[in-house]
């Protein structure tokens, strides 16, 4: 018998040739969609109903939402506990490891306790620098690097031991993921950086902001050039400007983020400067579809979560496509989409 | 001392070649370090390879060097100990995230390579997990020791690595 209330189990879904996890989000980029993702903020608090509540607003719009890892240095709920909260549901989350807080005893520990849990997606990075964030006094670690971290994980999944060697009796089923900055320096050797984490592990790659096309063109040019397209699935990183006094403190102050001039002018220049924001995300998302080897978009709206449904609507991104959610097959899609 | 590290990967290629015929004068030497006994002269070699080293390129005695992979920049100077090319936050005018008085490690490493026959190729070599046992062990008589790697004993297996 089945209760009314009773939650949405995140059950595996059978594992199709050529796939590594039973989650949906490699489902849908293995499938050829146009994958949409985007990242929530763990929340400062021990209360499980702030991460549904931080979830829910994506329903219907994401096919994967990414739990942070202390991003930017800061304290919040761990990524592996927003993660556990959010496949009891049913949600596919990403789950980022950092390599900045935990050796690689604990992380090769929270990769198995994640897959345990239903995560099918890990995010490997190597995360801010401890000055970055509210924690300037802490210890960084940075026992593996980004790129062991794939390698290790790698293993666990294909290998099925430990990097000590040590065998593990059931192995993690786990779609591996990188990040990399297309704007960032050595331009020239960007793409080259991207290869070597897929040869190390990395079956997707989400990226930082890609704010200036031009750059991420050329990236993707050289990408292309190093055969690398059909081995790995690249998520462009997106995101919504909210005026032009933050869009300049965050290139002075976010290392590594790129905003070209001219969209600080336009933002500047407009009467209502966050839909003016959200206006150019749109934009830039319907430009990036055009990209060849682009497989989707990252949106990362800090602080400004309830946007990503709007733009995503937008964009026209998902052609009709409906993202699982909890919920979304008792609820005609229609009324939905019209209440928001 | 910082300018001599920036010396340093201006001349990649001089000190590049250079290690190259150093090397295979070590490599010819395991059997008269091994009649010494490598742990009887672990130390004293540690020594010198720290002072040689930590003047050229800051070195941090790692144990597993992979100067020839990194054009000359040392890897362990990065603030995240990165050993596979520079992290998302370098800044726009190549300088360090986290140390903003610092050249990227990573973007002198790839200027460096540059000079490098076959440097840039080098770098894009998947570098695995470090060792930290390793730590303040030195490179040199590792660099020997890999000529035969039953004399290795307790250490981690040998590793496709090049060590100035």
């Amino acid at each position: 018998m089945r209760f009314e209330d009773e939650p949405v189990p995140g059950y595996p879904l059978p594992i199709l040739p050529g796939h590594t996890s039973p989650g949906r989000f490699e489902r849908v980029l293995r499938a050829g969609g146009f994958a949409v993702t985007t990242e929530l903020a763990p929340p400062d608090s021990a209360d499980p109903e702030e991460v549904y509540q931080r979830a829910r607003v994506f329903d219907g719009y994401v096919d994967a939402i990414n739990a942070t890892d202390g991003s930017g240095a800061n304290c919040h709920m761990s990524s592996i506990a927003v993660c556990a909260l959010l496949t009891r549901v049913g949600y596919a989350p990403i789950m980022q490891i950092s390599c900045r807080d935990k050796n690689r005893i604990a992380i090769q520990g929270d990769i198995l306790g994640g897959a345990a849990m239903g995560v099918c997606n890990l995010l490997c990075l190597t995360g801010d620098g401890v000055q970055a964030g509210d924690h300037p006094q802490a210890k960084p670690v940075f026992d593996l690097d980004c790129v062991s971290l794939l390698d290790i994980a790698r293993t666990l999944r294909d290998d099925h031991h430990f990097q000590s060697g040590r065998r593990i009796t059931f192995a993690p089923r786990v779609f591996l993921g990188a990040a990399e900055n297309p704007s960032a320096l050595p331009h020239a050797w960007r793409a080259q950086r991207l290869a070597k984490k897929v040869a190390a592990g990395a079956q997707f790659i989400q990226t930082q902001y890609c704010y200036d096309l031009p750059l991420l063109t050329a990236f993707m040019e050289q990408v292309e050039v190093l055969g690398l397209l059909d081995k790995v699935f690249i998520l462009a990183g997106v995101g919504p400007l909210r005026s032009a006094k933050t869009a300049e403190w965050t290139r002075k102050n976010v290392p590594g983020v790129h905003v070209p001039d001219a969209l600080i002018a336009r933002l500047a220049g407009a009467k209502d400067q966050a839909r003016e924001g959200r206006n150019i995300c749109v934009e830039l998302i319907q430009a990036i579809r055009a990209i060849r080897g682009i497989s989707g978009v990252h949106i990362m709206a800090y602080r400004q979560e309830e946007s990503v449904a709007e733009i995503v609507e937008r964009s026209g991104i998902l052609a009709g496509r409906s993202p699982w959610y909890p919920g979304r097959d008792e609820a005609p899609i229609a009324s939905k989409r019209n209440a928001s | 001392m910082y300018a001599v590290r920036l010396w340093s990967v201006r001349h990649a290629r001089g000190l590049n070649a250079f290690y190259r015929a150093f090397e295979s004068i070590l490599k010819r030497l395991h059997g008269l370090f091994r009649l010494l006994g490598y742990e009887r002269i672990e130390r004293p070699v540690a020594a010198v390879e720290r002072l040689v080293k930590g003047a050229l390129f800051d070195c941090r005695m790692c144990g597993q060097c992979v100067l020839s992979s990194t054009g000359m920049s040392c890897p362990m100077n990065c603030p995240k100990n990165l050993r596979n090319g520079p992290c998302g936050g370098v800044r726009d005018d190549g300088t360090c995230e986290v140390k903003p008085d610092m050249r990227c490690v990573w973007v002198e490493a790839y200027h460096g390579s540059e000079r490098i026959p076959g440097g840039v190729a080098a770098m894009t070599e998947v570098q695995l997990a470090i060792d930290q046992r390793l730590a303040g062990r030195s490179s040199w008589l590792r660099v020997a020791r890999e000529v035969h790697p039953a004399s290795l004993a307790d250490d981690a297996p040998p590793r496709k690595i090049g060590a100035p």
